[in-house]
């Protein structure tokens, strides 16, 4: 194939590179889709982790360097891969989470389906930090509208200004240990709602099944009731038969012409450690925010000397995370609890959006609040501590022997935890380069990391853990552990921890400061586009997975239309 | 569920241990130190099951290779298992109608996450050799060959993370970690599921929280709550919207 030319190529398999294979193939264009990981279904027994029980991992679901999240998660990638570095300058300590596998990220993330609202496209006209979207929520109502139905989120329409209704399928009802929490947040007059997430209550076509309540999203679904973009977009995509999947393609680079356009990409193919080349006519970069800028930094040329799309100097700017912090209390009206099945979707079916909008605070962003708890099933870690909570029953805490079987009764599912996840706000000075000496396995520059908290942050972290403490209190229960002050930076994740990382080719009008335009086109090159989250101006309080559908979907249309107009 | 199969290896080892297991001495094991201990009459060798040394989960490749490094790595020595063993059934205990620590093959499992989690392995080596020092000083026998009620006794001794006494935290440290490794081993086989009682980790149709518990806990679903919730008789309808947003199937 390799002198054949596609109207696309399509770099990464993730949210944003499914949605376009999924658009542009539907619009009757030729598109490779190149995956830097090999092929993956949960519906295929021999990589199905779901529904297994712990016996049948020799460390009982435990996390590996490989597995970070537990050796049942469907992530085959990680913080730390095989052949593949990256550093840190200075102090930081960035931590760079990289899917390697088909639909990326998507096989094994929370599902929390956010829609940003009109204020986090103009956060700048709010508090006079960073920078506007080119775009605000009116233009990406549309495609919110039609990412709901086509891949379904279920949630509630409570009329909220910053956290729009839309097209949702019926929440599941909440657990016991949420129903503690929702009379906690009403005595505090704080809001909660049923959450928003990418889980099939309720059947939207006939190819993906509906949620059977197994509690484990993270394992990725082998009926499909969740959303991943391969289950949901790559697999019918490639049912159309005009896209063409190579996997384990490592890219190298975009590959420009004399004029500076882009002719295609180069890539590794990691079976075989052979260089190839894909010729298209437009190439559209979904590899992550970070990828995709490691890529754009590393196609440098005569025209591009800077790296592709960088003659603002801005590709790898202004990258940033969402902030998280967490506390958990252990609930002692839960304690010898009735024992049923309560797993539910994978994760909360409650949550609180941020609800302090115009009060006075000290830090210029808001956070949302996730509700954790319940009868998990046991893994690795499960029964450690086991009896801790003795100490506020004035029970000693220890022992052997049979006893430990009651205690292990008693707190099972005694227990009430919340995770907030915020906005931080974007800083010049937060960024990713190129390594100047470091190079992977196959020879290519690593990105090198830069990037602090800046007080903005640490405040919000503070009034996290306040308003936790507040929340769990209130819902009846016994704080757990220290509360974390500004010697541990009030708990704030790490830079990258929350693995919402975005900004990093930002879109806007100006293209001395900004990298693409609002349709994710390179404003150096017309015919390379980037539908990730690297477009992010801000990354509002909402996880980007959402905004990362309903972009990569504007963009594909753009493209159509573009391509029809012969402008590209 | 899983297989049982095992690797060459692992059959030679588990034949090993067995002779030593066996043999009719009392306490474990006499090791090779030549510090016999007198046979106790009526103490039982002890065994347990024999876990899996072959798995099969969706593993990627690079991740069979480790785990079967894993496997064929030795790095208790035969002392020091039936150590982790006698240490194990103490702390829960055989005489149980769910079983206990050895029919859940906690020596095995301990044995495979020192070698998964190499930060196990000094503290797990070291504590064993600090337990067979403080057995040694008080009781002139190591643990395993001290009788029962002096086992006991060391343990009362270490057992509880309250106790002040400086030279006692280092088995304190140790047991606590035996204690964990022992409930999590235990908790995450079939035994451990039916002896908490859980019945997740199967298809089913989550409907709420049944009407018994949320009234043992003065708990409801207020109307306007449910009004959003999805009704399971309906959820195979495929679902449709009004141009406001509403769910109309």
């Amino acid at each position: 194939m390799a002198d054949k030319e596609y109207d696309i190529i399509i770099v990464g398999s993730g949210a944003g590179g499914g949605m376009a294979t999924y658009q542009l193939a539907n619009a009757g264009l030729t598109v490779a889709l190149v995956e830097a990981g090999g092929y993956y279904d949960p519906a295929a027994d021999e990589q199905r982790t779901q529904l297994r029980n712990p016996w049948e991992s020799p460390r009982r679901g435990a996390s590996t360097r490989r597995r970070p999240f537990g050796d049942y998660n469907a992530c085959i990638g990680g913080w730390d891969l095989d052949g593949e570095p990256y550093t840190q300058k200075g102090d930081t300590e960035f931590m760079w989470w990289r899917g390697r596998m088909l639909g990326g990220r998507t096989n094994h993330w929370g599902r929390i389906s956010l829609r940003f609202g009109p204020l986090d496209f103009k956060r700048r006209d709010i508090d006079g930090l960073g920078e506007n979207w080119p775009i605000g929520y009116e233009d990406v109502k549309p495609y919110y509208d039609k990412v709901d139905k086509l891949i379904g989120v279920f949630g509630s329409n409570e009329g909220l200004y910053n956290d729009p209704d839309g097209f949702f399928l019926p929440a599941p009802k909440p657990r016991l240990h949420e129903l503690y929490y929702i009379d906690g947040a009403r005595k505090l007059n704080v809001p909660v709602y049923p959450a928003r997430k990418s889980m099939l209550t309720k059947r939207i076509n006939d190819e993906r099944g509906v949620c059977y309540y197994c509690g484990q999203c993270s394992r990725a679904c082998s009926i499909h009731a969740d959303f991943s973009s391969s289950t949901a977009l790559i697999y019918p995509a490639l049912r159309g038969g005009r896209v063409d999947l190579y996997t384990n393609s490592m890219v190298r680079e975009v590959l420009t012409d004399a004029r500076g356009k882009a002719t295609g990409v180069s890539y590794i193919n990691k079976e075989d450690k052979k260089e190839c080349t894909l010729n298209g006519r437009i190439v559209v970069l979904a590899a992550s925010a970070c990828s995709s800028a490691r890529i754009l930094l590393n196609s440098k040329s005569a025209q591009h000397q800077n790296g592709l799309g960088n003659s603002s100097g801005h590709v790898g700017r202004y990258l940033h995370d969402s902030t998280g912090a967490s506390r958990a209390a252990f609930l002692p009206e839960l304690m010898n609890r009735d024992i049923y099945n309560e797993d539910g979707v994978g994760g909360m079916h409650v949550y609180t959006p941020w609800w302090l909008e115009n009060a006075a605070l000290d830090f210029p962003r808001g956070y949302h609040l996730e509700i954790g708890g319940g009868m998990g099933m046991p893994s690795y870690g499960f029964g450690f501590a086991a009896n801790q909570y003795n100490d506020y029953l004035g029970k000693r805490v220890g022992g052997y022997g049979n006893g430990l079987r009651d205690d292990i009764r008693r707190f099972y599912g005694a227990r009430l935890s919340i995770a907030c996840r915020g906005e931080s706000v974007p800083q010049y000075d937060n960024y990713c380069e190129l390594d100047p000496t470091v190079v992977d396995e196959w020879g290519i520059p690593v990105l090198r990391f830069n990037y602090q908290w800046t007080d903005y942050e640490i405040n919000q972290a503070k009034h996290m853990q306040d308003s936790m403490e507040a929340l769990l209190e209130a819902s009846g229960g016994i704080l757990l552990g220290d509360k974390p002050g500004a010697e541990r930076n009030y708990g704030l994740a790490k830079p990258g921890e929350i693995i919402h990382e975005v900004g990093t080719t930002r879109m806007g009008l100006d293209p001395k400061t900004s990298v693409t335009n609002e349709f994710g086109q390179l404003h150096d090159a017309s015919n390379v586009f980037v539908v990730d989250a690297g477009t992010f101006v801000s990354q509002a309080d909402k996880n980007p997975t959402w905004t990362i559908l309903a972009l990569s979907w504007r963009a594909s249309d753009y493209i159509v239309e573009q391509m029809k107009q012969q402008n590209i | 569920m899983s297989e049982r199969s095992e690797t060459k290896h692992s059959v030679e080892r588990r034949d090993v241990l067995k002779a030593l297991m066996l043999a009719p001495v009392a306490g474990a094991v006499l090791a090779s130190t030549g510090c016999t201990v007198a046979p106790e009459a009526g103490r039982q060798a002890i065994t347990w099951t024999r876990l899996p040394t072959q798995y099969s989960y969706a593993r990627t490749d690079v991740e069979k290779q480790r785990d079967a490094a894993l496997f064929a790595e030795t790095f208790f020595r035969e002392h020091e298992l039936v150590t982790i063993a006698v240490l194990c059934d103490i702390i829960l205990p055989s005489d149980h109608e769910n079983g206990g620590a050895l029919a859940a093959g906690l020596p095995d499992f301990v044995e495979f996450m020192a070698k998964d989690r190499e930060r196990y392995k000094l503290p797990l080596r070291g504590g064993i050799a600090w337990l067979d020092n403080y057995s040694l000083d008080n009781f002139g026998a190591r643990f395993v060959e001290a009788d029962n009620k002096q086992q006991l006794a060391i343990c009362d001794a270490i057992a509880y993370p309250d106790v002040q006494d400086e030279a006692l935290q280092p088995g304190i440290a140790f047991f606590s970690l035996m204690r964990n490794m022992t409930l999590t081993g235990y908790y995450t086989t079939e035994l451990g599921f039916r002896d908490l009682g859980y019945v997740g980790n199967t298809p089913n149709i989550w409907d709420g929280v049944p009407d018994a518990v949320l009234a043992r806990h003065g708990k409801s679903y207020d109307a306007e709550w449910l009004a959003k919730c999805v009704d399971q008789s309906r959820r195979n309808i495929k679902a449709e919207w009004d141009d406001e947003m509403n769910l109309i199937t």
